[in-house]
């Protein structure tokens, strides 16, 4: 029972038993006494009631409660034939949507492919007993279960092309040939098709796709956050010139079929890209599309040009449609989505006034700022109703650095497009996969998603990289 | 009836007193409620004349503004990127060791109870002993820790340890 009914019922059974009091005062005979007892009883019936109010306006409520599925795990029949499995998932999705637990790797989930045929390889960020990349075959519950696994090393990317799975370590990208049910021949023995890229503390993870003429294109983060001389000292300036983009910031261009390219086989394709963990290519323009993480801690390190709250919110997290040649401007903007302006940074003389036009290309979107997005999708099936075809779905692994705001993220977003450009305002597509609303510190996140893929019937599957979820996205009429 | 009376009444104004005191302390950053214990008034909260609670509350004002950012207000860290100050050797561990961590910062992939994390952390040997004494007396008294406090004179000798 909660703080304010118990307050409640004491103010009431107190009321009720003074008034009985009350009346038994006017059978007193002494004046003085009678008087004397109905402002006594008087004064404490206004403090009972209003010790009951103030002990209801001051109760805390119990916590955040969670709205947990009520629906029981027993079958139900699905759409698509057989039994399909209920969803458990708490996830927020739109009327006619519903989502299911594909599979609980307990690992860490980063990018996943669905073959035409429904097998599912995920990558991993660390091997778990010693294989990087899990095999799941799809069950006919809707489900999939773990059936094999290989690959030695930790990675975020992952990508289907031609008969061939590709995949990223933090410094090479191997490939795998694939028969024609979609199984990996010689999972022990990959091509090395990149090998050699920079891999700094952070940001270390290279992302992949291809395009229809035989290129792939890899992220190579930032080592540094926002290539201060000192990274992350509070007033430490930008290094002059800011070497690291001859080898990282960027994305970098590669032929898909080459063996052992390093940088002086591949093109830096676009650079000022702080780093890029989701990206996809758009078949309907041919185009690269990437996701950016914005630059951190403005008021940390800048303090006299940003407060807390401002540092909380800015930069923006941008969409980038990317052409060869083009540059983001990072390190020496960013980009403020209230102000709609690309600002000079303080590391290169900004002041949190300073705009900058004319040099670096504008996003195409521009999100709220720190929400990390790890993957990007263009949905290119017929399931979702007409609205999502062609689409940008967007994974936001959720941030660490909007304090004293809460955190924000830990959902995926939905971009409609029209012609290979935007065509309306962001929206939520699924949210709750934090199991809160209240999120200070990521460590209260249950889940956070990260990576997007689309199976051959439709569904999106997302995955979670902190306990290693797999959920099933599904519209039904 | 009359009796019970003279008894209800003054208990229920007494619970209303009581209640009022205890109502206002739930409201958050109220600190003008000063304790029964001598101290004095520091930044709107009351420092009571006790080293060890002097320190961490002195700390705990150096990590909001130095630290919370990057190791978040539970001390929890971010998955990845920044350690956790929570039961770890780090924090419990050797004391020069932990003082070295905020005067030189932190910039290698070092496993912390079987995780790592990639962000670097600067050095914040701007500080002063003091400040950091404090800081680290917070964190290893917060979070679920435990353990003795850090001293000014323990920080200037792994200060002067390094200028060598």
């Amino acid at each position: 029972m909660q703080g304010s009914h118990f307050g409640l019922l004491i103010g009431i059974y107190y009321s009720k038993f003074n008034i009985i009091y009350m009346k038994s005062l006017f059978q007193e005979r002494s004046f003085q006494g009678r008087s004397a007892g109905l402002s006594l009883s008087a004064l404490a019936m206004t403090v009972a009631l209003t010790l009951t109010f103030s002990v209801m306006a001051s109760a805390a409520p119990c916590g955040v409660t969670r709205q947990t599925s009520h629906l029981s795990a027993t079958h139900s029949t699905g759409q698509f034939g057989g039994h399909a499995l209920a969803d458990t998932t708490g996830l927020k999705l739109p009327a006619h949507f519903s989502a299911i637990v594909v599979a609980d790797l307990k690992a860490k989930a980063r990018h996943l492919v669905v073959t035409n045929k429904g097998l599912i390889y995920v990558k991993l960020a660390k091997p778990k007993a010693g294989k990087g990349i899990l095999v799941l075959a799809a069950q006919p519950d809707g489900s999939a279960r773990v059936v094999g696994g290989f690959g030695n090393y930790g990675g975020t990317g992952i990508y289907l092309k031609n008969g061939y799975l590709y995949a990223s370590s933090n410094n090479a990208v191997y490939r795998y040939q694939l028969d024609a049910a979609g199984k990996v021949l010689q999972p022990d023995q990959p091509q090395t098709i990149v090998t050699g890229l920079v891999m700094g503390r952070q940001h270390e993870t290279k992302s992949i796709v291809l395009d229809n003429d035989g290129h792939i294109y890899v992220n190579i983060g930032s080592p540094l956050n926002s290539c201060q001389t000192e990274d992350r000292m509070p007033g430490s300036m930008g290094i002059p010139g800011c070497p690291l983009l001859d080898s990282a910031g960027g994305i970098w261009q590669f032929k898909a079929d080459q063996l052992n390219q390093s940088y002086g086989q591949g093109v830096r394709y676009a650079t000022g890209l702080r780093n890029v963990v989701g990206l996809d290519w758009n078949q309907t323009n041919n185009t690269l599309f990437v996701m950016q993480h914005g630059r951190d801690q403005l008021h940390d390190l800048f303090p006299q040009y940003y407060d807390e709250k401002t540092s909380s919110l800015i930069p923006a997290e941008c969409m980038y449609m990317l052409h060869k040649g083009d540059n983001a401007g990072f390190p020496y903007i960013y980009y403020d989505q209230f102000k709609k302006a690309q600002m000079l940074a303080p590391e290169y003389g900004g002041d949190g006034k300073k705009e900058v036009t004319g040099k670096y290309i504008d996003p195409i979107v521009a999100f709220p700022g720190h929400m990390a997005p790890n993957g990007l999708l263009f949905y290119k099936g017929t399931q979702f109703p007409q609205k999502y075809r062609n689409g940008a779905f967007i994974a936001f692994h959720g941030s660490w650095n909007r304090t004293p705001e809460k955190q924000g993220g830990y959902l995926v977003a939905f971009v409609p497009f029209k012609n290979g450009k935007p065509d309306g305002p962001w929206e939520v597509f699924a949210d709750n996969f934090a199991g809160t609303d209240n999120i200070l510190s990521p460590r209260q996140a249950k889940y956070r998603p990260c990576g997007l893929a689309e199976g051959p019937d439709g569904s999106l599957y997302v995955t979670d990289d902190v306990k290693g979820r797999i959920y099933k996205i599904s519209y039904h009429n | 009836m009359k009796k019970i009376g003279k008894i209800v009444t003054p208990v229920i104004l007494l619970a209303f007193v009581l209640t009022t005191a205890v109502g206002s302390n739930r409201k958050a950053g109220n600190g003008k409620m000063p304790l029964k214990v001598p101290g004095n008034w520091v930044n709107e909260v009351w420092i009571p004349n006790s080293d060890s609670v002097n320190a961490v509350l002195r700390g705990k004002v150096v990590y909001k503004a130095y630290c919370l950012s990057c190791h978040q207000f539970d001390g929890g860290g971010v998955e990845n990127l920044n350690p956790p100050l929570i039961k770890t050797s780090f924090v419990l561990g050797d004391k020069a060791r932990f003082i070295q961590i905020i005067l030189k910062g932190f910039d290698k992939r070092v496993e912390i109870d079987g995780e790592d994390y990639s962000n670097n952390m600067p050095p914040l040997n701007f500080l002063t002993d003091q400040q950091i004494a404090d800081v680290l007396t917070y964190v290893r008294n917060d979070f679920g820790n435990k353990a003795t406090m850090v001293k000014a004179a323990e920080v200037k000798a792994v200060r002067a340890k390094l200028a060598q």
